[in-house]
């Protein structure tokens, strides 16, 4: 491919784990704290290995669970430090706690999240239920298609939670095992680069000796609310700051990466909206109506936090049909998570399109293109009845 | 401290607290319902009501040979604890 | 000076330690307040005193991390705080956690001149420390980081409503370990805290009490010294929750000690040495009888409790001594 010539770098076979510990690796990370969980364990092993072989020169803290990781990263951040932690599934949930924590004391910790299904029963696959569960937390949240993608997040991700009309910590989430242990062909900025993108963190709130300040106040009914407001006005921030964070990102690896990924929208009928590796999937799926001369397209969601409604409201407003297809469920809830965050946006519109919920590959559940156009094929009969919505359906469960 | 509180675009972020013991604009004081006081004629200088005040309110004086210690009663919620350890008795607890 | 020899606490048998305390007069000690005044702590609180303490141990810059809990709550009401260094609060159990990742970054940012050297101190009252912080603890203790950790044991959730800990003793009344007919109390003995810390093979780990200032501040400053992961345990009374005018808060702790109901010592790279011998000690009814926690024990029927607590306090010292004897060289003989 040209961009590797071009932007001078270098292609190298990488599983996602690997892809994401190269990035944290070139991005001078000072501390990392972090517990081994299924599927993120590559990516903690590699790292461990750049820190022993000093190519890495961080400070890698094994500490006893995942909530002290976070909890580590938390200390590491507020005394000033780049940080860096990795985890999944049950991993998240232990620390759930602790990520409202990072979030409230504004610490622009990164976190690679192997996405995984949680327990119980337990399974070690690949499912989107540990983010979403944690959709709630004041994180940002990058979903990853690939290999390629997980490093460029990563790199992206320290850049982005470390400005200082920023300070939101980010998941930079790729599906567990799907993607985590996937080889692909990654090509890897040159490091002088990396060093230029991301040069040392200088905080300017830190736990300081010639300036001592208080961090973690007990914020009573009257001031509790007024950082919540700034939390918010963060991430709103964060989100009219991505046009020149994907810019900025191009110019220095050639890859034009952008809040969602869209393909074969014009002229759409229908559109498949998905996160993560089966975005991938759901393009094949669209070739393969449009060669059965259904007019579908897809709109991959990459910034998922904060969620890029003007975007998504432009890929959908002139189709006919949308199916939505979440990788967790959301038991109870009128929607699934991807939906009813779809929904919201095109709540907008007055005219709405048809907009199915489709829940897949639960616990690593395979999903494929023809479980796709069959949902596909389903949206469009609903939406040619004129019906505008449809109960939850599960795609590729055994009835 | 003004008794307007600030707005969210006026307060640090994340809550922080920039100003070190802030808390002293704060006078406890107010909490008592026994006042202390030091007769000076019987205090040794010996320092063990000033490392066992718990707020400290009890302030180190240098360079008076009258006095090693004065408790500055805008802090001090009247606990007793001073006249307690005091090897020699030389504080009093007043009711008010 | 006579004043200062009448307020301490009788010592007898006490050898000579190659280690050379950093404090012997108050009057050394700086008059700078890093702590208070001004929180909203407890006329009399016994935390207060042993925050207010340790703040003269300092050497140097030092950069405070606290668990959620009395002290960190009534400490940091925003917009005010009483702590005048780097302080930070995350969470309830995880303050040994964040204090190691503060200790790490700033090893690598000093050395990198982009950070000045600080102290690093965990603490955290017997909720966050004993309970549901043990685990962050003991991952900290086994990492080596060098940090102090400080467990100030009010004997309870006390900030909450005065519930039990780990760390209640036995047969003591707590919101949740209720008395009535069908309990007295309650009913397990407390976590040797200070026997967990040491299992983890650390450097220096002590206890004390905020009654023995000399003996406490040194301690912490050992604790700072020590290169790699130190533990404190001070036995801070809690007024409210102990059920007592606040003025006998430091009168308490200190027949804590004479009745060797708390145990006063040190352990410096395994060798055990009791601090305070406590050669006339009282027997541990005296300790009970001055808090309402204990009232209900000096009922008829309840009378066999004290006696258990007298023999489970007797059992951990003759263990103490047990260790001593073992482990030092310098040790009384029997």
């Amino acid at each position: 491919m040209s961009a590797t010539k071009e932007y001078n770098q270098k292609a190298l076979g990488l599983r996602g784990n690997d892809a994401v510990a190269y990035a944290v690796k070139q991005a001078n990370v000072d501390v990392i704290a972090a517990y081994p969980i299924t599927p993120q364990t590559l990516m903690v092993e590699e790292l461990s290995r750049f820190v022993a072989s000093g190519e890495l020169k961080a400070k890698y803290i094994n500490t006893e669970s995942e909530h002290s990781a976070m909890s580590g990263c938390i200390g590491a951040s507020l005394a000033g430090a780049r940080t860096f932690t990795a985890t999944a599934s049950q991993g998240l949930a232990y620390m759930h706690e602790a990520l409202y924590a990072a979030s409230g004391l504004r610490c622009p910790i990164v976190m690679a999240v192997a996405c995984r299904a949680l327990s119980a029963p337990i399974n070690i696959h690949g499912d989107h239920s540990d983010v979403f569960g944690s959709r709630d937390a004041g994180w940002m949240q990058v979903f990853c298609e690939n290999p390629q993608e997980a490093y460029d997040m990563t790199l992206l991700g320290f850049k982005l939670a470390e400005r200082e009309d920023v300070l939101t910590p980010i998941m930079v989430n790729f599906d567990g095992f799907i993607t985590s242990h996937c080889l692909e062909r990654v090509e890897v900025l040159p490091d002088e680069m990396v060093n230029e993108y991301l040069p040392p963190r200088n905080a300017k709130l830190k736990l300081d000796v010639d300036k001592p300040m208080t961090f973690g106040a007990f914020a009573l009914q009257d001031y509790y609310f007024e950082f919540k407001r700034q939390q918010h006005e963060a991430m709103e921030h964060a989100y009219r700051l991505m046009p020149e964070m994907w810019s900025e990102y191009a110019k220095l690896s050639g890859r034009n990466y952008a809040n969602v990924r869209t393909y074969r929208l014009t002229n759409a009928d229908v559109v498949i909206v998905s996160a993560g590796s089966t975005s991938g999937t759901a393009r094949y799926a669209v070739d393969e109506l449009r060669q059965q001369k259904i007019r579908a397209g897809a709109l991959g969601i990459r910034l998922f936090r904060p969620w890029p409604g003007p975007e998504v409201l432009k890929a959908l407003k002139n189709v006919k049909a949308v199916a939505v297809l979440d990788r967790a469920t959301s038991l109870g809830a009128p929607g699934t998570t991807l939906y009813e965050d779809v929904a919201t946006t095109l709540y907008a519109l007055p005219k709405q399109p048809t907009l199915t919920n489709y829940v897949y590959g639960l616990g690593g559940r395979d999903i494929r293109t023809r479980d796709i156009v069959k949902a596909v094929r389903e949206t469009l009969k609903l939406a040619s009845d004129k019906k505008k919505v449809s109960p939850i359906k599960f795609l590729g469960v055994r009835e | 401290m003004s008794s307007k509180k600030q707005s969210w675009k006026e307060v640090t972020i994340a809550g922080v607290i920039t100003t070190p013991r802030s808390s002293l604009e704060y006078k406890t004081g107010v909490w008592r319902s026994q006042t202390p006081v030091i007769d000076y004629a019987k205090c040794t200088k010996c320092l063990i009501c000033w490392i066992y005040c718990p707020e400290p309110t009890i302030v180190r004086i240098t360079g008076n040979p009258e006095k090693a210690v004065e408790i500055d009663q805008n802090y001090c919620k009247g606990c007793g604890i001073c006249a307690q350890v005091c090897p020699v008795k030389a504080i009093e607890m007043r009711q008010g | 000076m006579a004043a200062t020899e009448a307020a301490e606490m009788k010592v007898e048998g006490e050898k000579k330690e190659e280690y050379k305390p950093f404090l012997t007069k108050l009057a050394d000690l700086p008059t700078e307040e890093l702590f208070g005044p001004g929180h909203r702590l407890c006329s009399g609180c016994g935390p207060a005193i042993a925050m207010r303490m340790l703040t003269k141990a300092f050497r140097g810059p030092t950069i405070v991390f606290t668990a959620t809990g009395c002290v960190e709550v009534s400490s940091t009401p925003y917009p005010y705080t009483a702590w005048g260094i780097p302080w930070a609060h995350v969470l309830f159990q995880n303050t040994a956690a964040c204090a190691s990742g503060a200790v790490e970054a700033l090893n690598k940012m000093v050395a990198e001149g982009r950070a000045k050297k600080a102290d690093v101190i965990a603490i955290g009252g017997d909720g966050g420390i004993v309970d549901i912080g043990i685990a962050a603890v003991s991952g900290a203790l086994e990492r080596n980081h060098d940090l102090t950790i400080i467990c100030y044991d009010n004997q309870a959730y006390q900030n909450t409503g005065l519930q039990r800990s780990g760390a209640t003793p036995l047969g003591a009344w707590t919101t949740t370990s209720e008395v009535g007919d069908a309990q007295a109390g309650k009913t397990e003995w407390q976590k040797d805290i200070l026997g967990v810390a040491i299992a983890h093979n650390i450097p220096y780990a002590a206890s004390a009490t905020i009654a023995d200032w000399r003996d406490y501040i040194n301690k912490v400053r050992r604790a700072i010294e020590v290169d790699g992961p130190a533990f404190i345990h001070v036995l801070a009374p809690c007024q409210l929750g102990w059920r007592y005018d606040p003025s006998q808060t430091v009168a308490i702790a200190r027949l804590a000690v004479d009745t060797k109901f708390f145990p006063v010592y040190e352990y410096v790279d395994g060798v055990y040495t009791i601090n305070r011998r406590v050669p006339s000690p009282k027997p541990v009814e005296e300790f009970l009888k001055t808090q309402g926690r204990f009232r209900h024990l000096f009922e008829e029927k309840n009378k066999w409790i004290i006696q258990k607590i007298q023999e489970g306090v007797d059992r951990n010292w003759q263990r103490l001594v047990n260790l001593e004897r073992a482990t030092n060289p310098n040790a009384p003989k029997a």
